[in-house]
């Protein structure tokens, strides 16, 4: 693209951009890096390698594997709703969907484990109906995921089916192209990116995730015990070192999930832009 | 049109901005006082908050100037890595003497030798560890080794996260040495049998009290002596009950002044004078009233009554924290290997 | 006879158009249920739990010295770290979408990257900064500046976990819409700024309202990592999350959930606004 010539502003939008960027995220995350690096090669596998610390790993991703899908299901099947549809109390429930980012993670934790725990409103109702243990169970941690994911999801696909032009619908209709077939072929293609996008914020948050977390999960070592607690339980035995050694391998995988994400978009875009 | 509207709204915001921080200069300097600040661990909130207003009576008594005390409370370990990093406390009321050891081993804030200088191991009150079961004990919980049966739900904190899940753990390991000829091989059978039947393991002393009674996890809880009886004021009588075992261990929450912080603020005068007056009989009174066990023998006479008597063993026949912590709660320790096994 | 082939093709083709009244129904259903189970049950509670004892336990919790203090702390934070994190996010969303240079998709993640890193640990990088254990933490302490434990700890963590927000917002609205407009106006020899208020800014004002909204809901509810800076002194550096799990932990259950009520309000009403100046916008 040979843009861009004529807009101005180009070294300061990106000098700031850098600076500001360099001096509020990258240079207090180098610390991790740092700090790690005082540790031996051996010391730093022998830290991630630990079984417990395998065993939180597994915990941390299957929890936000599992709550990043149920969320993305749920969420596109929200943002569809709030954007297609009209119905009684819409801009209520619309406003409802950031509530996550707005209530502290800890109060989050502690309705969710009332709600869910065993006597709770619907801990009582699972357990009775079904005999499923919710709260204090590696079951909690997905629950408490999912809620800290469902904006993530719903308000990146919004935007796009908002932007969607359905003069493409209308086209393929004329074409008679069945409505089955619109959403498979022409629908779902265009916000898949969106979804991706919003499924992959909300596992990386999620893997991260520890206010909200701790309150419902039980935090059993080896069955629901999540990464962050076990470097807030090196940072009490005063193991710096250990803390951060974990840190960064989660900082590592969150990067390279995001680098990926962000690299699938464009192709997405890329593609979309062809077609 | 629009954009006026825009800035307009800047306006406002930029106006409302300049007013908070003027408010916040404002109380600032209105604290011209001096002011003290007490770092202590989760179960002593309700102890400060009675014992503050007193001393500060007293002070203003003794030297006619009025101070003003700030609380921070948190887990022990949490709380003593923070002053570590910089927290700047006058004074530590911690869970245990090992975290306050922590302030001398990294950073030399305070001298080797801390808790050789009040009495009592610097432990102005002390405490145990008891059990709280739900009205009847339908379980009939009397003692430690009913923890360990099959079918029986154990709410503790954490001994990695918790000050006051170490006392818990390190009174059950004791009774196990003692009841088993002080075969370790058998205490550790006992502590991970235990430990199974842990349903919940919460960081912190407080979140185990909140998943006992709020949660109604659990059968019993083990917990600190003032918290088992905190959680009866709180939660109501009718429904609880404290169970004293045969046998615990003597929990001595230590207090210490930081010394480079205190001499920095020009606090001394008042940060020894906090501690020391912990000992008086005033304070002593108050702290039997929220059922620690005062370290006063007239006013432990007087509550004799509110403490029962149960043989306790102490840290120091443990071998000291260091080793304790060593061999307890490092990594690979003793309670790692209970849930490493057959991992 | 082609007539009604024509009008049988319409219905069809509307029928493509729309979704089956069952499908409608069932997935609005399936929404509501969602929402209202894992959006409007815990809000149902904390209102709930905070107006538990009246009304009169209820002011009385949120009049107490130590809740305002919280309250003006957490304010003071929003009101520092939004307007630089929206000064950012024009500007990162400016250079990404306007021009093309490398390392591009590198800059979009960094940008993200905060989303992804764990509170805990947004905490920890400004100890390991700026504690007295850090790599500043002597030059600190020898100037008596006061960062962690104080509120510049708390606005710097602040300003990290709430940093994407703004740029998340305006970055794809931006690259959608394309440069032509203020091309045109640039070729017409407007300024550099006049064309960013009266082209750009009018066109991405509402995606820019709503990442301050968020940015603002997130800043003002940031738990994790300001739970770590914090020293959690009372009445000075405990912000309203803080304050609120200090209350629950002081068996304050009325006070813990009238500090959450104003976090959930401030955000429900902030987003009911918007919501309803979109509205008016789109009659108009």
């Amino acid at each position: 693209m040979s843009q861009s010539n004529i807009m101005p502003g180009f070294k300061p939008a990106l000098g700031f951009t850098v600076v500001y960027l360099s001096l509020v995220v990258l240079i207090p995350l180098s610390t991790l890096v740092f700090n790690s690096f005082q540790l031996s090669w051996d010391d730093y596998v022998a830290i991630i390698t630990h079984k417990r610390v395998l065993a939180s790993f597994r915990v941390s991703f299957m929890a936000a594997l599992i709550a990043a899908a149920i969320a993305s299901f749920f969420g596109v099947v929200v943002a569809w709703v709030l954007v297609r549809y009209t119905f009684a109390g819409k801009r209520f429930f619309h406003a409802l969907i950031d509530l996550p980012f707005a209530l502290p993670t800890a109060v989050a934790g502690i309705v969710l484990a009332t709600i869910f725990q065993p006597s709770g409103f619907l801990g009582k109702l699972l357990m009775d109906t079904v005999g499923v243990q919710v709260a204090f169970k590696p079951l909690g941690i997905v629950v408490a995921l999912i809620f800290i994911s469902i904006p993530f999801v719903v308000r990146t696909v919004e935007p796009v089916l908002l932007e969607f032009d359905t003069s493409m619908e209308e086209a393929a209709a004329s074409m008679g192209a069945s409505r089955v077939q619109i959403f498979s072929k022409i629908i779902f293609p265009n916000i898949f990116p969106a979804i991706l996008t919003g499924f992959a914020l909300s596992f990386a948050r999620g893997v991260g995730e520890y206010g909200s977390v701790i309150f419902i999960a039980g935090n059993i070592p080896y069955v629901s015990e999540v990464v962050p607690l076990l470097i807030v339980t090196k940072l009490e035995q005063y193991d710096m070192e250990g803390a951060t050694a974990i840190a960064l391998s989660m900082l590592v995988v969150s990067f390279l999930l995001l680098f990926v994400i962000n690299l699938l978009q464009l192709w997405a875009r890329k593609r979309s832009g062809q077609l | 049109m629009n954009t006026n509207i825009w800035f307009n709204q800047l306006r406002v915001l930029a106006h409302m901005a300049l007013t908070v921080m003027g408010l916040m200069l404002i109380t600032n300097t209105a604290l011209a006082e001096r002011t003290l600040l007490n770092v202590s661990y989760d179960p002593t909130r309700e102890l400060y908050k009675e014992y503050n207003p007193l001393f500060i009576q007293h002070w203003k008594a003794k030297t006619g100037e009025t101070v003003a005390i700030q609380q921070s409370h948190g887990g022990a370990g949490k709380q003593a890595r923070a002053v570590l990093d910089g927290l700047e406390a006058d004074v530590v009321t911690l869970a245990l003497a090992y975290d306050i050891d922590q302030l001398y081993n990294k950073a030399r804030l305070i001298p080797e030798n801390w808790q050789s200088l009040l009495p009592n191991n610097s432990s102005p009150y002390t405490s145990t560890i008891v059990f709280v079961v739900r009205k009847g004990n339908p379980k009939q919980i009397k003692d430690w080794i009913d923890l360990t049966k099959d079918g029986v739900s154990v709410v503790t904190p954490n001994p990695k996260t918790s000050g006051g899940a170490r006392w818990n753990y390190l009174a059950a390991w004791s009774y196990a040495l003692k009841h088993n000829n002080n075969s370790e091989a058998a205490a550790k059978d006992f502590i991970g049998k235990l430990y199974k039947n842990a349903a919940v393991l919460d960081t912190g002393a407080r979140g185990s009290t909140t998943s006992f009674v709020e949660r109604e996890i659990g059968d019993v809880l083990i917990t600190w002596e003032n918290e088992a009886y905190l959680v009866l004021n709180e939660f109501g009588a009718d429904k609880y009950e404290v169970v004293t075992p045969s046998f615990s261990i003597l929990a001595e929450p230590p207090v210490a002044v930081i010394d480079k912080v205190v001499k920095k603020n020009g606090n001394q005068d008042i940060a020894s004078d906090y501690l020391a007056y912990l000992y008086s009989k005033e304070a002593q009174e108050i702290i039997a009233k929220n059922h620690y066990r005062p370290t006063d023998k007239d006013i432990a006479a007087k509550y004799e009554k509110q403490f029962p008597n149960l043989e306790l063993v102490t840290i120091a026949q443990l071998g000291g924290w260091n080793d304790a912590q060593k061999k307890h709660f490092a990594d690979d320790g003793v309670f790692d290997q209970i849930y490493d096994q057959g991992k | 006879m082609s007539a009604v082939i024509q009008t049988k093709n319409n219905t069809k083709q509307q029928a493509a158009l729309h979704d089956p009244t069952w499908v409608r129904t069932g997935l609005i259903a399936i929404a509501l249920g969602f929402i209202v189970l894992f959006l409007c049950l815990p809000l149902g509670l904390v209102l709930f739990e905070a107006f538990s004892k009246g009304w009169t336990a209820y002011w009385s919790a949120l009049t107490q010295p130590d809740t305002q203090a919280a309250l003006k702390l957490t304010l003071l934070t929003a009101l520092v770290t939004v307007p630089l994190n929206t000064v950012f996010g024009i500007a990162a969303a400016w250079a990404i979408t306007r021009f093309e240079f490398k390392g591009k998709s590198l800059l979009t993640t960094l940008i993200d990257l905060p989303f992804s890193v764990s509170p805990v640990i947004s905490g920890v990088i400004f100890v390991l900064l700026f504690g007295a254990q850090g790599v500043f933490g002597e030059w600190l302490m020898a100037h008596d500046v006061k960062i962690i434990f104080a509120t510049p700890g708390i606005i710097l963590a602040t300003l990290f976990v709430t940093f994407p927000f703004v740029a998340r917002q305006l970055i794809p609205l931006m690259q959608e819409m394309g440069n032509e407009e203020e091309e045109a106006a640039l070729s017409l020899g407007a300024s550099g700024w006049k064309t960013f208020f009266q082209i750009t800014l009018p066109n991405i004002k509402w995606a820019l309202l709503y990442g301050v909204l968020l940015c603002n809901a997130r800043a003002m509810g940031e738990f994790g990592a300001v739970s770590v800076v914090s020293g959690h002194i009372r009445g000075m550096t405990n912000t309203l999350p803080l304050h609120v799990e200090v209350s629950y932990n002081d068996y304050d259950v009325v006070g813990a959930f009238a500090g959450a009520s104003i976090l959930a309000g401030l955000a429900i009403v902030t987003l009911v606004l918007k919501s309803l100046l979109e509205w008016k916008q789109s009659d108009r």
